[in-house]
């Protein structure tokens, strides 16, 4: 099977290269790409553990072929560290209230925290809860996670709230 | 879980995307969100060799509200549906149903013409679609045509749609002002299909329920929407219980299934009925 | 210097030691998706390998066709038993002492059994590779149900064991039998039962399920054939007995094999067996001379690696009237799969199932457990619990709730009359253990005071009183639980495996300028272990949590243990590591008294230096003294200050707890909501309580699933039918209750820093309680025993047969 070309913007870069039509985003930005962020869990679009940002949107990686997102703009998990080298305020609140155990899941639940903060800056727990059921945790139950989202939602609006 | 190989293509209208399809046949298929095709493809129970990806063609997106009907592009997304503003007001059936569809990335991509096209018995919209009297525009090789959801279901996985067609829009009517609606879905957890799922509007004097994963389609009961009007609750439950056919799986055995039919679809009466001003 | 007038607290604190919430050295690049997982590991040359898989359970393969495998681009070779025989590596040893093929040979005995393995260069050509092999298979009758296995014309599955009828724990007495258990006084419990005022008796399923670790088994195996060096990178809980393993069924000299576990993405016990994808890839590397690469799919994952528990557990439970429990007798019927791969220390073929008679004082007890093979997938091991203990308290909890319907008395007054007195510890179990500390008492009656028990009980009365009278058609359970875990394996001289007694270990090195490394023989899968670790050590010798690096995983520079699960870590390495930290503390104090010019025992430890007694003004810290020690400290004294501590525990360890579930359940659907949840661990000294909180949540998470809903189902053609995500219950943020934590803290007398483990505990502890709940929320109607998981349809089906849909 012939390689297609395929080029998009990752974390604010742009990146090319070329690859079968069948190849699915995660395993194009893991293998091809080297950005091992996002992992793979269980291939069938229920984990999350692939999540990255594209044009604005939580989509699993896993699901997507390369092709469909030729074009696109795709954060992970890496382009949301500050310019500097320290952790982004999300990162921060889930090291701050151990939102966190085996690492996994953990950079698509904060690719995922993103988009959800950027729809929803001042979210109620529940609609944390529904908000991240995209994204299983095996380690944490859940209940530091939603607590460090929390958190980053007040901290971002602090932020906010200085900057204006 | 590698998908076999194919070719990629994504055309920039529907006249290349239907050329394309002409050309090749049943080696082709359409991919809206692929959240439903590509999992086949992975697991190799889809084998393709063309791919059709309808991203860039334009004329299949985007939602219009007019004054009787709302039509809805198929490559609308789930996500869409539920942040829209005018559609909350028109059609709040349809945003209450999109929630309760899979988990948030697979709204952000999962589109309602793929959900509606690809005559997965598990899928919310159909039922919803039949529910509300929905028409789809399928446009293939020799121009457009339109079906009522009610017609469209064949089989499980067996539509009214040729293999040349595209279906592009969904043309939904809106009710009566005071028509009362409710979609009630008990599932085992997020990402889940239906174990029971139950669409009811409630009008003056009308009223139509469908019914979800119950059978090897939609199920629209004519007779359970009729009683129902009548004010006849349990001659509607009876009817639609004549009418769904359910399978032992995971979620359970018949026995649980049908009886979960039944308090799911009297939720939704309930449910609509309180809503009806 | 600044520090010397900083208070004694304020130094403690500033070495966030034992006892604080430090935050986790490990997240600053887990969050940045900087972690080092073994899928991310990316080798020069490497192939990737992938299984071709039986699509039955049982059957005979005739023919494997690999030649057009073999043409298709990218693949380089495929692998069968033919081409493993000649290396007698075609089976393999389990962690039990049963033997396990590595690809068919001759026959299949699991759905999902690897067939094959294809290598190639990447792994979709791999998978193309697969999809290209042709195997012949003839159907055998399959046989999913323990029971039926046992039956005298039940088909034959291992064949490779005809004739022998002693297997590696006694005798087998049937062609699919694997071993026979018995402990405790068989002859005095059934007399006990015979003359007992009340006996409960009932069948108590604990159903199959899966580990799950979110990040499947994996590996890369890299033969250097200049070197001879063989490096194993892989997805290990025990990586030095993967290195042993290895040595021993390949050949290959110890030295020369280098086995590291990277970053682990969960293990809760999938992770501790031996998988044939490791054999091949280890095969596939010598013979391409290449890097090979082989990482499960998630359906792999559940259909082939390591299953948890399956035990049919028949309990007989005998009290006075009064409810004394007088005697506990409990037969199982284990169902292993189609090769025993259970891992548990060797003489325990049941694991600890033997602590079955759970928190309570019951003076005399049998137990008998049958191993059994099915066509099902082999494992057996323990899921977030130490070897079948949470078989064995699910077991009780239930018996005990079974007992109190027979009695017509509240469960947890039961429970109350029949604790273990705290003037009891330490409390030698009628079979064979000894509880080293505990106050069960103490912790129950926080616990019912915590949640407001008594008025539970009035509201669940009213709400029955509402339900009888048609004004609802919810039902309220309440889910009680005191559990006692046994973890800490173990003494080594009644714990091994493979005879590799099971201690642990830590090795020290202080550098010149006061900071340190630590290396420990275990492996955080998520446990925090670099966080935790370093904090023992900076409260036994006074440096600083931050200025300590803490490394596992590489056996090449670790020293060895027995790796991370059984909630061994804390109880074995972390004891090595508090006895390596006081060799180092008792050098420091030589070199400090030497260098104040007093006697050794006139200077005493104080939190970050030796002060002189009764002078506290005069004193030498650990910086000091750390570089004091790289130069002459002491005429004729060894240069340096490091330590190493191999720890055989005296005891196992004993935590346990108390967990109440409010849970309100919808008669019509099945469906449940809990209400509350409250857990009141004791895990004896709490090391980071921070961590202990998330330890829990988590396990009580895995419980939840557990007992609501995930499990391993196979159709009676040996199908297995829950091997996605879709229908393998792993509950979302959604469906997940939220908890309430709670602690008791009684110290182990044993352990150096008397702490017993704690992430198992929520695992174990919360399936009953979830369980209970369920149970509790029907009792008034009649319902005694009803099997796990409490799924919806099942829910709803105890309703239908107590004929609450009318």
């Amino acid at each position: 099977m012939s390689k297609m070309h395929v080029k998009f913007t990752l974390n604010g870069q742009d990146v090319e290269g070329l690859a079968e039509p069948r190849t699915l985003l995660i395993h194009f930005l893991r293998e091809t790409l080297n950005v091992t962020g996002p992992h793979i869990g269980c291939e069938t679009s229920h984990c999350g553990a692939c999540t990255v940002d594209m044009d604005g949107k939580s989509v699993k990686s896993c699901t997507v072929f390369v092709g469909q997102a030729d074009g696109r703009q795709i954060t992970t998990v890496e382009g949301l560290t500050n310019a500097d080298g320290s952790l982004g305020v999300i990162q921060e609140m889930f090291r701050e209230h151990h939102g966190l155990q085996c690492g996994f899941c953990t950079p698509g639940m904060i690719t995922r925290a993103h988009r959800l903060l950027q729809e929803n800056p001042n979210p109620t727990e529940e609609e944390v809860r529904f908000g991240i059921a995209g994204n299983l945790c095996r380690c944490t139950g859940y209940q530091n996670i939603v607590k460090a989202i929390l958190a980053s939602a007040e901290q971002l609006n602090a932020m906010k709230e200085a900057a204006e | 879980m590698i998908p076999a190989g194919f070719e990629y293509h994504r055309p920039a209208d529907l006249t290349s995307a239907i050329g394309i399809l002409q050309e090749h046949g049943d080696e082709a298929r359409v991919v809206a969100g692929g959240h439903s095709l590509i999992p086949m493809m992975k697991l190799r129970m889809a084998e393709l060799g063309h791919l059709i990806d309808l991203q860039d063609i334009d004329a299949m997106k985007g939602i219009a509200v007019g004054g009787d009907t709302v039509t809805i592009g198929a490559m609308t997304t789930q996500h869409e549906l539920i942040v829209h503003d005018g559609l909350g007001a028109a059609l709040p059936i349809l945003r209450e149903a999109a929630l309760q569809i899979a988990d948030p990335q697979v709204r952000y991509v999962g589109t309602i013409g793929g959900n509606v096209a690809n005559g997965d018995p598990g899928n919310d919209m159909p039922g919803l679609m039949q529910c509300l009297n929905a028409r789809f525009d399928l446009t293939g090789p020799d121009g457009s045509r339109q079906v009522a959801a009610r017609d469209f279901y064949e089989a499980a996985y067996f539509t009214a749609r040729e293999d040349e067609e595209i279906l592009t829009a969904i043309i939904i009517p809106i009710p009566a002002p005071g028509t009362g609606s409710a979609y009630i879905k008990q599932k085992r957890k997020i990402g889940d299909y239906a174990t029971a799922a139950a669409a009811v509007l409630v009008g003056d004097g009308t009223a139509s329920v469908a019914m979800t994963n119950l059978a090897d389609t939609p199920i629209w009961s004519e007779a359970a929407g009729a009683a129902l009007a009548a004010g006849d609750i349990d001659g509607c439950a009876a009817a639609m219980l004549g009418a769904i056919d359910p399978q032992e799986d995971m979620r359970g055995p018949v026995a649980f299934k049908k009886h979960v039919a039944a308090v799911v679809l009297r939720r939704a009466i309930d449910s609509a009925l309180s809503r009806r001003s | 210097m600044k520090d010397e007038i900083q208070t004694p607290a304020d130094r403690s604190a500033n070495l966030k030691g034992m006892g604080c919430s430090r935050k986790r050295v490990e997240d600053v690049r887990f969050t940045q998706g900087k972690g080092n997982y073994v899928d991310d590991i990316k080798l020069d040359g490497m192939l990737v390998g992938d299984f071709v898989r039986s699509p039955y359970a049982h059957a005979r393969v005739t023919a494997i066709e690999t030649e057009a495998a073999l043409k298709v681009p990218g693949v380089l070779a495929v692998l069968t038993a033919k081409d493993l025989e000649p290396l007698g590596l075609h089976w393999m040893p389990t962690l039990a002492g049963d033997k396990q093929m590595v690809l068919a040979d001759g026959k299949v005995l699991f759905q999902g059994q690897e067939v094959a393995f294809v290598v190639a260069t990447d792994r979709y050509a791999a998978a193309d590779g697969v999809a290209a092999v042709e195997v012949e298979y003839e159907e055998l009758p399959v046989v999913t149900d323990p029971f039926r296995a046992l039956d005298p014309d039940a088909p034959v599955l291992r064949e490779d064991l005809a004739g022998q009828t002693e297997g590696a724990h006694g005798p087998r007495r049937h062609h699919n039998h694997i071993f026979t258990w018995e402990v405790g006084d068989k002859e005095a419990t059934e007399k006990v039962l015979d003359e007992a005022d009340v006996v409960a008796e009932e069948m108590v399923y604990y159903h199959r399920t899966h580990p799950m670790p979110l990040e499947t088994c994996g590996c890369v195996a890299s033969m250097d054939k200049v070197t001879g060096k063989l490096t194993l990178w892989g997805t290990f809980q025990a990586p030095h007995a993967v290195r042993t393993v290895a040595s021993l069924i390949s050949g290959i000299a110890e030295h020369n094999i280098r086995v590291i576990s990277p970053d682990i993405g969960g293990g809760f016990g999938n992770k501790v067996g031996v998988y044939p994808g490791y054999i091949c890839s280890i095969v596939a590397s010598i013979v391409t001379g290449k890097p090979v690469k082989w990482v499960e799919s998630r359906m792999d994952n559940l259909m082939s690696t390591a299953f948890a528990r399956d035990y049919w557990m028949n309990g007989r439970i005998a009290a006075t009237k009064e409810g004394k429990i007088t005697g506990l007798w409990c037969h199982t019927t284990a169902d292993h799969g189609g090769f025993d791969a259970c891992a548990d220390p060797t003489k325990f073929p049941a694991g600890f199932m033997n602590i079955c008679t759970g928190s309570y004082d019951i003076p005399v007890a049998y137990l008998a457990v049958d191993g059994v093979y099915t066509n099902k997938a082999p494992g057996g091991v323990a899921y977030r619990c130490s070897f079948r203990v949470t078989e064995a308290a699910y077991f009780i909890e239930r018996m005990v709730e079974v007992l109190a319907i027979k009695l017509g008395m509240d469960a947890a007054e039961l429970r109350r009359i029949n604790f273990i007195r705290e003037d009891q510890f330490p409390y030698q179990s009628a079979l064979g253990w000894e509880y080293d500390s505990g106050n069960y008492h103490a912790a129950w009656d926080k616990a019912l005071t915590a949640v407001g028990y008594d008025a539970l009980r009035q509201e669940q009365a009213q709400r029955i009183a509402d339900f009888k009278a048609g004004k609802t058609r919810k039902l309220l359970g309440i889910g009680l639980t005191h559990f006692t875990e046994i973890v800490g394996a173990g003494p080594v001289k009644n714990c091994d495996i493979l005879g590799l007694g099971m201690f642990d270990s830590c090795e020290i090195r202080i550098h010149p300028t006061g900071s340190a490394i630590a290396r420990l023989g275990t492996i955080s899968q998520g446990q925090g272990h670099a966080t935790t670790f370093a904090q023992i050590i900076a409260s036994e010798i006074g440096i600083p949590a931050d200025d300590i690096t803490l490394e596992e995983g590489d056996t090449d520079t670790a020293p060895y243990g027995l790796g991370t699960y059984g909630s061994r870590s804390t109880p074995v390495a972390g004891a090595a590591t508090a006895m390596a930290a006081r060799k180092i503390r008792a050098k420091a104090q030589m070199i400090a008294a030497y260098l104040l010019e007093v006697h050794d025992g006139d200077v005493e430890f104080d939190v970050d230096r030796f002060v002189v007694k009764g002078a506290p003004e005069r004193f030498k810290t650990m910086k000091e003294i750390a570089f004091a020690s790289y130069n002459q400290a002491i005429p004729g004294l060894e240069p340096g200050l490091e330590a190493v501590s191999y720890y055989d525990p005296p005891n196992m360890t004993y935590p346990f707890g108390a967990y109440i579930c409010v849970m309100e359940i919808d008669v019509d659907t099945g469906e449940h909501k809990v209400r509350k949840f409250y857990a009141l661990d004791d895990c004896g000294t709490r090391i980071n309580p921070m961590i202990i909180e998330g330890q829990v949540h988590g396990g009580a998470t895995e419980g939840y699933a557990i007992a609501m809903g995930q499990e391993i189902v196979y159709d009676d053609m040996g199908n297995h039918k829950t091997a996605t995500l879709m229908d393998f219950f792993v509950p979302t943020s959604w469906e997940t209750p939220h908890y309430t934590t709670d602690h008791t803290v009684t110290p182990s007398p044993h352990h150096p820093i008397g702490a017993k483990g704690v992430g198992e505990s929520p695992n174990v502890g919360s399936v009953p309680c979830f369980s209970n709940a369920v149970h509790d929320a029907f009792r008034p109607f009649g319902l005694v025993q009803s099997h796990m998981p409490h799924d919806q349809w099942r829910i709803w089906k105890i309703a239908d047969d107590l004929g609450l849909h009318g």
